[in-house]
């Protein structure tokens, strides 16, 4: 075991990461340019798969920002020394958040004709039950009086005011927190850790408020009629536990490579402990949601989950149940369990992909309904994400003039820590 | 033959008793157990402590909660006095959900709870089991057993020089109670 650890180690982003990442992003286009040339149901699809991805990625990039302020608000030790991944996470939200208005413009904007009870209509590839031109209208053939009641919520400005405002208020608090914790490598003192902290409390409430409200927005707004005041904090947790699922998972790949060697087992061991607290709390938020639902048995209320009871989507159904539930509760439930490299690190993988699944069964009734697939548009946009976020994340961890804060208030702490 | 049951080095500085501990582990000499004020980190692995078996206990205890209200339920809402509330089946699963979670928890706190005490002679009314009172005030205490290591002479001059502030020789295990 290495007793020193050498505080300019510097992360070199080049060869089999590079490569492979860009390769990744390349296969994935050519499988997005190809299911849009498909046409016909593919584009809606090909929509649907652009919208969950760049969802995901502002998801996990935010995850990087929230990480790090729990951390500060904590004043929590353990984590000083791995601190510059969630911050490389929180440094490429900017891309991911522009990228996500990128897609969802194109959905909005985007019109395409379907055919409903007989009569033929113009409606936007996303969010069709409340962007329908008319719906809102007294008079036209297309109101709708339960999206007119929720108008103000539903119309493409607000829409967007509240998307931007959020993502880029998001971006603004992940940077300075990076911006805090380099300046405090050169300038040392207390000073940028106190600054880090009023931040962190800063973003923590705003994020609390926003957060919901980004997720009603974006996810739940694709099915304008119905609504869950769980929904929010039902994202919430899907997006923390496969942030910190990628966090964790890019830690263990970095000291594969030879990086940081000062994070033990005894790190990893508290990664393990909150993908399985919140892989707990994923599952309580998803019951709760489900079982008001289904207890009340409201129509209006119930065809969210009657949709996702058909045929189609049943079996997906329960699979995400086992492999966001089942799965990390069974392979992470023990101490040493927590503290094994390759069980962590197939966790992982597995809770990114049962996450993937989640946001899935979240997105796909409502657009593609019964014309749902899993080929090569789901796996291909999944393949072009992830390597984005590789290679964004990763150069951003290179440009970072060391791996490790060596002027963290907690540092010692968190090079020998120990549970 | 000497009475001495217990020998006692109180040590007023942890660092100074964990150097203890590996003088006396060094000349083979087998130590009882170790009392601290506070938690210190390292000293089960110094002392070779076994794992925790709390967690067994737990999970033992959980599944137990879990099974005891399933079959509450069972037989109340299903078998015994089947009622139509709301329209739904008699045996609908969500609805034994939010029990069976919280029956296992609760079986797993007090279970927890009372596995703990038991095994470390806590219950609440009883004199508590102390070899040495400041062990729980300012002195980091280790007992070694009398009988077997001779001569109690060197493990004394053992304990001074790894720096301990006073040495006991006791001719009772527990001092607490009568």
């Amino acid at each position: 075991m290495k007793t020193h650890n050498s505080f300019d180690e510097k992360f070199e982003f080049e060869g089999t990461a590079k490569t492979g990442s860009l390769i990744a992003l390349a296969i994935g286009l050519v499988a997005i340019v190809a299911g849009f040339l498909m046409g016909g149901d593919h584009v809606q699809r090909m929509f649907s798969n652009l919208l969950l991805m760049s969802y995901y990625f502002v998801c996990v990039c935010t995850c990087g920002v929230f990480f790090l302020s729990y951390q500060y608000v904590a004043q929590a030790g353990w984590s000083a020394s791995l601190i510059r991944v969630p911050q490389a996470f929180a440094k490429v939200l900017p891309i991911a958040s522009i990228l996500l208005l990128v897609v969802v413009s194109a959905g909005l904007f985007t019109q395409h004709e379907v055919i409903h009870e007989g009569k033929k209509h113009m409606v936007p590839y996303l969010y069709a039950s409340w962007a329908t031109h008319g719906l809102t209208v007294v008079g036209s053939e297309n109101y709708n009086a339960v999206i007119a009641g929720k108008a103000p919520f539903l119309t493409v400005g607000f829409f967007y005011g509240v998307l931007v405002a959020f993502l880029a208020a998001y971006s603004y608090f992940g940077y300075a927190l990076t911006k805090c914790s380099t300046d405090e490598d050169t300038e040392g003192g207390m000073r940028n850790y106190n600054k880090s902290f009023a931040l962190a409390c800063t973003f923590l409430v705003i994020f609390g408020f926003t957060f919901p409200i980004f997720a009603f927005g974006t996810i739940m707004s694709l099915e304008a009629h119905w609504f869950s005041t769980m929904f929010g904090w039902y994202n919430l947790a899907a997006m923390h536990v496969s942030g910190v699922a990628i966090m964790a998972l890019t830690i263990i790949l970095l000291r594969k490579k030879g990086y940081m060697q000062w994070v033990t087992s005894d790190h990893l061991h508290d990664f393990g402990k909150l993908i399985f607290g919140f892989s707990i709390f994923w599952t309580y938020v998803w019951f709760a949601q489900f079982f008001l639902t289904w207890y009340a048995n409201i129509p209006e209320e119930s065809v969210y989950f009657y949709k996702r009871w058909e045929p189609e989507y049943k079996f997906w159904f329960w699979l995400n149940i086992a492999m966001n539930f089942l799965a990390p509760l069974l392979l992470l439930m023990s101490r040493d369990a927590k503290r094994l490299t390759n069980r962590m690190m197939w966790t992982c993988i597995l809770l990114i992909a049962g996450h993937w699944l989640d946001y899935y069964l979240m997105i796909m009734p409502g657009t593609v309904v019964e014309k749902r697939g899993f080929a090569v548009e789901e796996i291909g946009t999944f393949v072009a994400f992830a390597g984005l976020f590789t290679f964004l994340m990763l150069t951003q961890l290179s440009k970072f003039k060391s791996l490790i804060p060596k002027k963290h208030p907690f540092l010692q702490e968190s090079l020998h820590h120990h549970i | 033959m000497s009475s001495t049951k217990f020998i006692l080095g109180l040590f007023d500085d942890p660092d100074d008793m964990m150097h203890g501990i590996e003088k006396l582990q060094k000349n083979s000499v087998p130590i009882y157990d170790v009392y601290t004020p506070m938690p210190i980190h390292g000293i089960e692995a110094k002392l070779g402590i076994k794992e925790s078996r709390l967690g067994y206990a737990a999970f033992c205890f959980g599944c137990l909660g879990a099974t005891v209200i399933f079959s509450i339920l069972y037989y109340t809402l299903v078998h015994d006095w089947p009622m139509d509330i709301g329209g739904k089946p008699n045996f609908a699963m969500p609805n034994f959900v939010p029990f069976t979670f919280e029956w296992t928890i609760l079986f797993t706190a007090f279970g927890m709870t009372f596995t703990f005490f038991a095994a470390t002679h806590l219950f609440p009314g009883r004199a508590p089991r102390v070899m040495d009172l400041r062990a729980t005030d300012d002195r980091f205490v280790i007992a070694i057993d009398a009988k077997g290591n001779i001569p109690h002479d060197d493990i004394t001059n053992l304990l001074k020089e790894a720096g301990a502030v006073e040495v006991k020789h006791n001719d009772r295990k527990y001092v607490s109670y009568e």
